[in-house]
């Protein structure tokens, strides 16, 4: 509802980062996933590569498709002006148990399915209502839930557990031509995050909630109710990684969460692709160029064989630099 | 100052309960081991508690630590001669982090969650770029005696805190403070009563560095070179803060109250420890009580939008 204001309000002669940021705050993410893809060309191109090989395209799609279902997940808390630090662990957690429940029988995977939802539906819930009902800030509840998930693993799991069936690992590696099974699940989660966002109720108040809760309020919408759906929502989407991430690996594992960095990466990849942190302005397309960003940046450093280590120091650059630049576009208006 | 009050009736419920299971804890020697064990914590609590009072946050301190802890070791390389220099060196690496920090979440306005998020990405990354994914040299015997050794039966640790607590509470006392916890609850008032945003809040991030640098220093001596010296530490510090009533937001809450959070922290992982809280649980145990306290002290303490027109008017 902001957003569609704030489309009217952008003059016709704005400078380029307003009409570029101005209107639709997904927009300059495409523009720099543009730019990038053509850099990657070039610089495949000078090291005797072709940067849109089938290996390639596959390569990207393959590591976007888990940051990006976790991040689709955190993009509907943080538009409801929230946040979650628990899905790191989450994603480790609901692996576990995903493949635990499977034990490498296929006719059980229905029912690990199942299980996986309820486990994430209902670490939603408990941080949703420790947010809404005990009044403690977001950062704090879902670090202290993570702290909780941690201290279960740490107990219960020493390394890998479990086994997923041959028939639940064509989820993580089958492909349809080009595209795999994994990139679809991202496809379907997005476009359903996109419906509920901008077809549903329920998606305009948790803009209007994210925008300003009181205002929201003293307008009739249960607030308290919203931002409980959103990380129930949040969870969900973490558990449907964690899923993906125990068919990639054959096995649950209790650090397959904290090594992918799935917290404060997919935070970075939604506030990349323009939503804004305190809540209220962004959507779900911005957040899967944001992740397309960051995959294509990873598939330059690997063909370029630079050290991992020189990804984060670049990783921290990009994301600085497109935050200043959505700031500097915002203000101008 | 009525915020900061159940902290400390927290705090003093976990140390009599350490007491009770160990009757040795309250004798000066196991005392001023506890003390400096918290030390670092505390002393990056009081430098978060900057941050977070003028409405931001600083989540780059714990790779910062590792990071100066590891620049330290290499450049030292066990010789003597080093340390004092190194020593300068580190005491200034903090503030300018912490510059740049500043800069870049008011002038740039990139939010400081963001910001400091890409330092602590930028930090990790060039430090094990730099030292190729292993920390290599060694700390001098000098450089460790801050961390580990004493003034007779006082460790360094401890003077190094009292020195730096004194030094939070005169800050926060004086006109820097006033302004910056106007700036943290109402930025556009502090503003427009002649505040310098902008300009406290980068000085605030200035304090947070320094504060992570004497924590580094403290740690390096106590606990040695590795390149997890650091890991957790800002959420550690974060809740510390939070847990002594400061209000993530910015505007309220006080010094003394941050560093007995930090304290409280430390009380609760030596409690769990001699209740043979095995060291797999206590996360969630943690978890569970910072959920709890800040629940508490959310619902206990009713917003007070008089005490906050004092203060923009005083500001």
């Amino acid at each position: 509802m902001t957003q569609q204001v704030k489309r009217l309000t952008v003059p016709a002669g704005a400078s380029f980062l307003q009409r570029l940021t101005g209107d639709r705050p997904a927009r300059p993410v495409y523009v720099a996933l543009a730019l990038l893809v053509l850099l990657g060309w070039l610089l495949f191109a000078l090291d005797g590569a072709w940067f849109l090989s089938q290996e390639n395209i596959v390569g990207i799609q393959q590591r976007s498709a888990a940051l990006g279902i976790v991040a689709v997940g955190q993009t509907l808390v943080i538009l409801a002006g929230s946040l979650d630090l628990s899905v790191a662990y989450l994603i480790s957690l609901t692996s576990l148990v995903a493949a635990e429940i499977m034990a490498g029988a296929g006719a059980r995977v229905p029912v690990a399915i199942a299980a996986v939802l309820a486990v994430s539906a209902l670490a939603g819930l408990v941080n949703g209502l420790i947010v809404t009902k005990l009044r403690v800030h977001a950062f704090i509840a879902t670090l202290g839930v993570a702290l909780i998930i941690r201290g279960v693993l740490d107990e219960r799991y020493d390394g890998p557990a479990g086994n997923v069936p041959e028939s639940f690992q064509h989820l993580g590696y089958d492909r349809i031509g080009p595209v795999p099974v994994s990139a679809l699940l991202l496809a379907a989660v997005a476009a359903s995050a996109a419906l509920l966002l901008g077809r549903t109720r329920l998606g305009y108040r948790i803009y209007a909630v994210g925008g300003d809760a009181e205002v929201a309020r003293l307008s009739g919408v249960r607030t308290e109710r919203v931002i409980v759906t959103a990380h129930v929502l949040c969870s969900i989407c973490a558990g449907i990684a964690g899923l993906l991430l125990a068919s990639r690996l054959g096995a649950g594992a209790p650090t397959v969460g904290t090594d992918g960095g799935y917290d404060l990466e997919s935070i970075a990849a939604v506030v990349l692709g323009g939503t804004a942190l305190a809540g209220g302005r962004g959507g779900v397309a911005g957040t899967v160029g944001g992740v397309l960003v960051l995959a294509v940046l990873d598939s330059i450093f690997n063909q370029l064989e630079i050290d991992s280590f020189a990804k984060d120091v670049v990783r921290g650059v990009v994301l600085v630099a497109a935050l200043a630049i959505y700031a500097r576009g915002r203000r101008k208006q | 100052m009525r915020r900061a009050l159940p902290i400390f009736v927290v705090l003093a419920g976990l140390l009599v309960a350490i007491a009770i299971v160990n009757p040795y804890f309250m004798e000066p020697p196991a005392f001023l081991a506890f003390v400096k064990r918290a030390a670092p914590l505390v002393i990056l609590a009081a430098g978060q508690y900057f941050v977070i009072v003028s409405g931001e946050f600083d989540l780059s301190v714990g790779s910062l630590v590792t990071a100066e802890v590891v620049i330290a070791a290499r450049l030292i390389d066990g010789s003597a001669e080093a340390t004092w220099p190194v020593l300068a060196l580190l005491i200034l690496l903090g503030p300018l982090v912490g510059l740049v920090n500043g800069i870049v979440s008011t002038v740039l306005r990139v939010p400081s969650f963001i910001t400091t998020l890409a330092m602590l990405l930028i930090l990790s990354g060039a430090i094990f770029l730099w030292t190729g994914g292993a920390p290599r040299g060694a700390l001098s015997p000098e450089f460790r005696e801050i961390g580990r050794g004493g003034l007779g039966p006082v460790p360094w640790s401890v003077v190094v805190l009292v020195v730096v607590a004194a030094a939070a509470v005169w800050t926060m006392r004086a006109r820097f403070g006033h302004t910056l916890i106007a700036a943290g609850d109402n930025d556009r008032a502090a503003a427009l009563s002649g505040v310098r945003v902008a300009r406290v809040r980068t000085v605030a991030f200035m304090i947070s560095g320094l504060s992570a640098a004497v924590a580094a220093i403290l740690l390096g001596g106590f606990a040695g070179v590795s390149a997890q010296v650091g890991q957790g530490l800002e959420f550690q510090a974060i809740t510390a803060v939070v847990l002594g009533g400061v209000v993530l937001g910015g505007g309220r809450g006080s010094v003394v109250a941050a560093m007995a959070g930090a304290f409280t922290l430390e009380a609760l992982f030596t409690l769990l420890n001699l209740y043979g809280v095995s060291g797999a649980l206590e996360p969630a145990v943690q978890g569970v009580i910072i959920i709890a306290a800040v629940a508490l002290g959310a619902v206990s303490l009713p917003r007070r939008n008089r005490g906050r027109l004092v203060m923009e008017g005083k500001s």
